[in-house]
């Protein structure tokens, strides 16, 4: 990282219930502060539709359940320098893997053919294949750094991002844990 | 003519010892962790519990002894003169979390929804020992949840087989609601011949085993995500009235 040049950060959420984004956003007014020495070239809250190809830190939050998760971690690996996994569900599958102890069949079963009256089947057109396991991100790509929390605060994510653009590894352990 | 004396109360000696490099004085029949802990000296454990007999199983306690290769375990191992020992070193940190990503692996732990969230002595051991993530593969088992009972549910899934349950039941209610069954994963904390706990004969409801379960695996119904604070402190307080009995 450059000391003139800005950094530039890129975000994405997998299967996760976009908290730890709405944790971004409560950064509130370090928001500026933020834009002032970072350049956020792709989120789900701007409005690139390309994942740059060279990007300082990349950002993931979510577990990986579903074939366009997988290809979406490895795209960040492959174009991040430093690859945070943001939040629990990144961290250790938390809430989405909960259905990794029942068959993959079960679940779509239950959800799309045993409790729908109007056609019931398994969606198959428009969205993607749902993965048989639900993965950490670490257990697909390899990760930089770990910051859990369901989902970690503005606090932790300020203290996480000032501690990279000073040039720092951080100690998230420090600040957040399992289930915060 | 000399008299052949009956044996009398051994006499109990004080050692020297150093712990991380500080001497301290001990008496011979306390064990690393109990003088450690005098001494402010932290060592992480599990299933250790002060008031309850020492099982020694979850191996997070252990320490470094000069002169041994492998590494002993803090609450099992008693203090000797001249002993050196060392309660943290990069060994002994990869070691502890180790043992922590095997247990979070082993069974079902999703600390946002665990009625223990916040509160938890697993969880508080993950932060204490650096463990933010786990390498090994997930099981994904289910294990069973048991609430038969009118008071109290069982949850298999946050169980870490710490028999602190067990041993408050047998040792300090002596009612010996609970024992161990099975080996490995299959092992499970049982009640009665394993017969649901509300059906239980011995029980007697009194509640111990949930407050000193370090986990989310014994909890009172009625407890939502991260309500379920516990209050294990009245296991000195009894030993102590008992007069260490
Ligand atoms: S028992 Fe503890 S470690 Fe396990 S899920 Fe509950 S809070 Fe987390
Ligand atoms: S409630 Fe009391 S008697 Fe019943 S199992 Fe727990 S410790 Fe034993
Ligand atoms: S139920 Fe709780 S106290 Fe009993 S062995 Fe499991 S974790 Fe330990």
């Amino acid at each position: 990282m450059s000391s003139t040049a800005k950094v530039s950060l890129a975000t994405a959420w997998l299967d996760g219930c976009s908290g730890c984004h709405m944790s971004l956003l409560d950064l509130d007014e370090r928001l500026i502060e933020l834009a002032q020495r970072a350049d956020l070239v792709y989120s789900p809250i701007v409005d690139t539709k390309e994942l740059p190809a060279c990007v300082d830190v990349g950002i993931l939050e979510g577990a990986v359940s579903t074939a366009a998760d997988l290809k979406k971690a490895r795209l960040f690996r492959e174009r991040c320098k430093y690859l945070v996994s943001l939040g629990d569900c990144a961290v250790t599958g938390n809430v989405p893997s909960m259905r990794n102890t029942f068959p993959l069949k079960d679940v779509l079963d239950r959800a799309f053919i045993e409790n729908v009256q109007a056609q019931p089947q398994h969606p198959i057109t428009g969205v993607p294949a749902l993965l048989q396991v639900v993965r950490p991100l670490h257990h697909v790509v390899p990760v930089d750094l770990f910051v859990p929390g369901c989902p970690p605060s503005a606090d932790t994510i300020w203290y996480v991002l000032t501690e990279l653009l000073a040039g720092r590894t951080p100690d998230p352990a420090r600040v957040t844990h399992f289930g915060a | 003519m000399s008299r052949v004396q009956p044996p009398g109360p051994h006499k109990i000696r004080v050692v020297t010892l150093q712990i991380d490099g500080r001497d301290i004085g001990a008496r011979e029949d306390e064990t690393i962790l109990e003088v450690a802990r005098e001494n402010d000296i932290p060592i992480p454990t599990l299933c250790y519990l002060e008031g309850l007999s020492t099982w020694g199983a979850c191996r997070l306690c252990v320490v470094e002894i000069e002169g041994t290769t492998r590494p002993q375990s803090a609450c099992s191992t008693c203090v000797a003169e001249g002993m050196k020992v060392i309660t943290n070193s990069e060994r002994l940190e990869r070691y502890r979390r180790t043992i922590l990503e095997l247990l979070f692996a082993e069974r079902n732990h999703v600390c946002s929804v665990c009625v223990s969230n916040g509160h938890c002595e697993l969880q508080q051991l993950a932060t204490a020992c650096k463990m933010d993530h786990v390498r090994f593969k997930y099981r994904n088992a289910p294990y069973q949840v048991d609430p038969s009972h009118d008071l109290f549910r069982v949850d298999h899934n946050r169980c870490v087989l710490c028999t602190r349950c067990l041993r408050v039941c047998d040792e300090i209610e002596g009612a010996h609601t609970w024992d161990v069954m099975g080996r490995g994963v299959e092992c499970l904390l049982i009640t009665d011949l394993k017969q649901p706990w509300g059906e239980s004969q011995s029980c007697t409801s009194c509640g111990k085993c949930v407050q000193v379960c370090p986990t989310g695996a014994l909890t009172k119904k009625g407890t939502a995500a991260g309500e379920m604070e516990k209050h294990g402190s009245f296991l000195v307080y009894l030993t102590e009235m008992r007069g260490n009995r």
